[in-house]
């Protein structure tokens, strides 16, 4: 497997935000994490990350547990992140963004990297040059993909990559996040747009206020409707 | 006219030491979003080592080695120690608040500048320690172009100085280290979240600060001439005046700033009366907050709602 998390709980002091989270992401799938507000998709995605750690509980890549590692060892490992609202540096060119991706690797030359970028995102080309500030919120997040790619991850986590988007950009969105997990990237995505996400995804999570409370194929789970109620609250 | 040009040239050369104070004060502000206000004893620091390295080779009468390794030595001891000194100072002053409501750090870091003002009191002595800068480099040596002078100490004080902002806008801008130092000064956990390890960019942020105070006090030292355990506070608020003026956080405003200053007070000095000069400096602090609350080149900040 690579990717489980095997019962973790995580605290924001006093708070427990998830409760007893198990999953697992193979090699090669595309699997989404579902939810409302507040449902700790964001932490999850934390935690296997190593921006936060699990009070109790494992994280394991590759069956490795990587629990106490941090966060650099982890994308030395296969990981990289397109977090929520693409945190972009706005006061970096396109290109920096992108070079800030490939941080941990070292003195290597990262010209193939920058094509499969380029290639994937041509519009990113053109840009490179530019304030990453000063691009629309579509380009903004191919650079937040790009970024992430350039650390040649093999799972990428992607905290809800359609928000703020109009709906024909969502689309778009959601045809790279394919065209990337085509490449051979495995994929664990948050959302909030469940069809959408299920729609591209093998498999579904659903969580609720910090436990998952569902999961399944996705094709299962585009049919339930318990995942209705999950999101309506029961 | 030549009146005019001497004051321009004494207010460039204590414009670039303020500018050096400056930068650091901005870099941490940048990376920590801390008013570090023991920043201004750093370079308090930095004049002591430039005066015991003076002591250490036979004193300024009589010294045991060359001028121009005298000044190597003291220049890099200096920048190393308080360096040094600097990133112990984050290290167990600032790093276990880093967390913590943004008021704590800031009153550690005051709590910071009387430990340090009050250490060299007390190891130093309260006595003005003197440079006798003319002792060892000749007062009348340097360039007269018509009847303005620069002096050695002053070109040197602008040479190094210039060749200090050029490189570390240089190391900021092109270097992947100095990417990285942008990437955590604009988000910090967007940058922990690339891998970026962000304790050792901000330890090193507060090196090099640090550096360029301890290398401005030595400066200091060489100019003024005199060293005690209280220059610091002025010279941090000067800094801090310097850095707020030219835009907090942004490395070519803490130079402009610093410049401006130093040209304020040196024609406020010249024409008026040395009197004036600190009412003067923080009256521009006060004149550019109203017209530019972000400072001349900083950016506003957009407030998210």
């Amino acid at each position: 497997m690579l990717l489980s998390l095997e019962s973790v709980t995580t605290y924001y002091g006093q708070m427990r935000i998830l409760e007893g989270i198990s999953l697992n992401v193979a090699e090669g799938e595309m699997v989404c994490l579902l939810g409302g507000n507040a449902s700790g998709k964001s932490t999850t995605l934390k935690t296997i990350l190593g921006i936060v750690r699990p009070r109790t509980g494992q994280v394991l890549l590759d069956g490795e547990d990587v629990t106490q590692w941090q966060v650099p060892q982890r994308i030395s490992a296969g990981l990289a992140i397109v977090p929520e609202n693409r945190r972009l540096f706005g006061q970096m060119t396109v290109r920096e963004n992108l070079e800030l991706g490939a941080v941990l690797r070292g003195g290597e030359k990262l010209d193939d990297d920058f094509d499969r970028v380029h290639t994937l995102f041509p519009r990113l080309l053109e840009r490179r040059g530019q304030l990453a500030g000063t691009l629309s919120g579509g380009e903004q997040q191919m650079v937040a993909m790009g970024r992430a790619l350039m650390s040649r991850p093999r799972l990428l986590l992607m905290d809800e990559p359609s928000m703020g988007l109009s709906p024909a950009l969502v689309q778009q969105n959601f045809q790279i996040i394919k065209d990337i997990h085509a490449t051979g990237v495995s994929v664990l995505m948050v959302e909030q747009n469940a069809t959408m996400a299920l729609s591209i995804a093998n498999r579904g999570y659903v969580l609720s206020t910090g436990e998952i409370v569902l999961d399944g194929p996705a094709s299962e789970l585009l049919q339930s409707e318990d995942l209705k109620r999950a999101y309506l609250g029961r | 006219m030549a009146f005019f040009f001497q004051e321009l040239v004494n207010g460039l050369t204590t414009g670039a030491l303020y500018a050096l104070v400056a930068l650091g004060f901005s870099m941490v502000y940048g990376v920590l979003k801390l008013l570090n206000f023991a920043h201004g004893d750093l370079y308090m620091v930095g004049a002591y080592v430039g005066f015991f390295v003076i002591q250490w080779f036979g004193g300024a009468t009589s010294l045991s080695i060359p001028v121009p390794l005298l000044l190597v030595i003291m220049f890099a001891l200096a920048a190393g120690l308080v360096g040094g000194l600097g990133v112990a100072i984050e290290r167990f002053a600032y790093r276990p608040l880093r967390d913590a409501p943004r008021i704590a750090p800031l009153i550690t870091a005051i709590g910071i500048s009387f430990f340090l003002e009050s250490a060299a009191l007390l190891l130093f002595g309260a006595q003005y320690r003197v440079y006798n800068t003319p002792d060892f480099i000749n007062a009348h040596s340097g360039i007269t172009i018509g009847s303005v002078t620069i002096n050695s100490v002053q070109i040197l004080v602008l040479v190094m100085g210039l060749i200090l902002m050029v490189g570390l806008q240089q190391l900021v801008n092109w270097t992947k280290l100095g990417r990285q130092m942008r990437a955590v000064a604009a988000d910090r956990e967007a940058a922990e979240m690339l891998g970026v390890n962000v304790n050792f960019t901000i330890a090193l942020t507060f090196f090099l600060g640090s550096a360029l105070a301890g290398v401005a006090g030595v400066m200091a030292g060489l100019l003024f001439n005199q060293v005690t355990s209280t220059i610091g506070f002025i010279a941090g608020l000067k800094a801090f005046t310097a850095a707020v003026v030219g835009g907090i956080g942004s490395i070519p405003g803490a130079m402009l700033g610093g410049l401006l200053i130093g040209l304020a007070e040196s024609f406020v000095t010249g024409y008026l009366s040395s009197t004036y000069s600190n009412l003067l400096v923080f009256g521009l602090l006060i004149a550019v907050m109203l017209v530019r609350p972000s400072g001349l080149l900083g950016q506003a900040q957009l407030q998210k709602v």
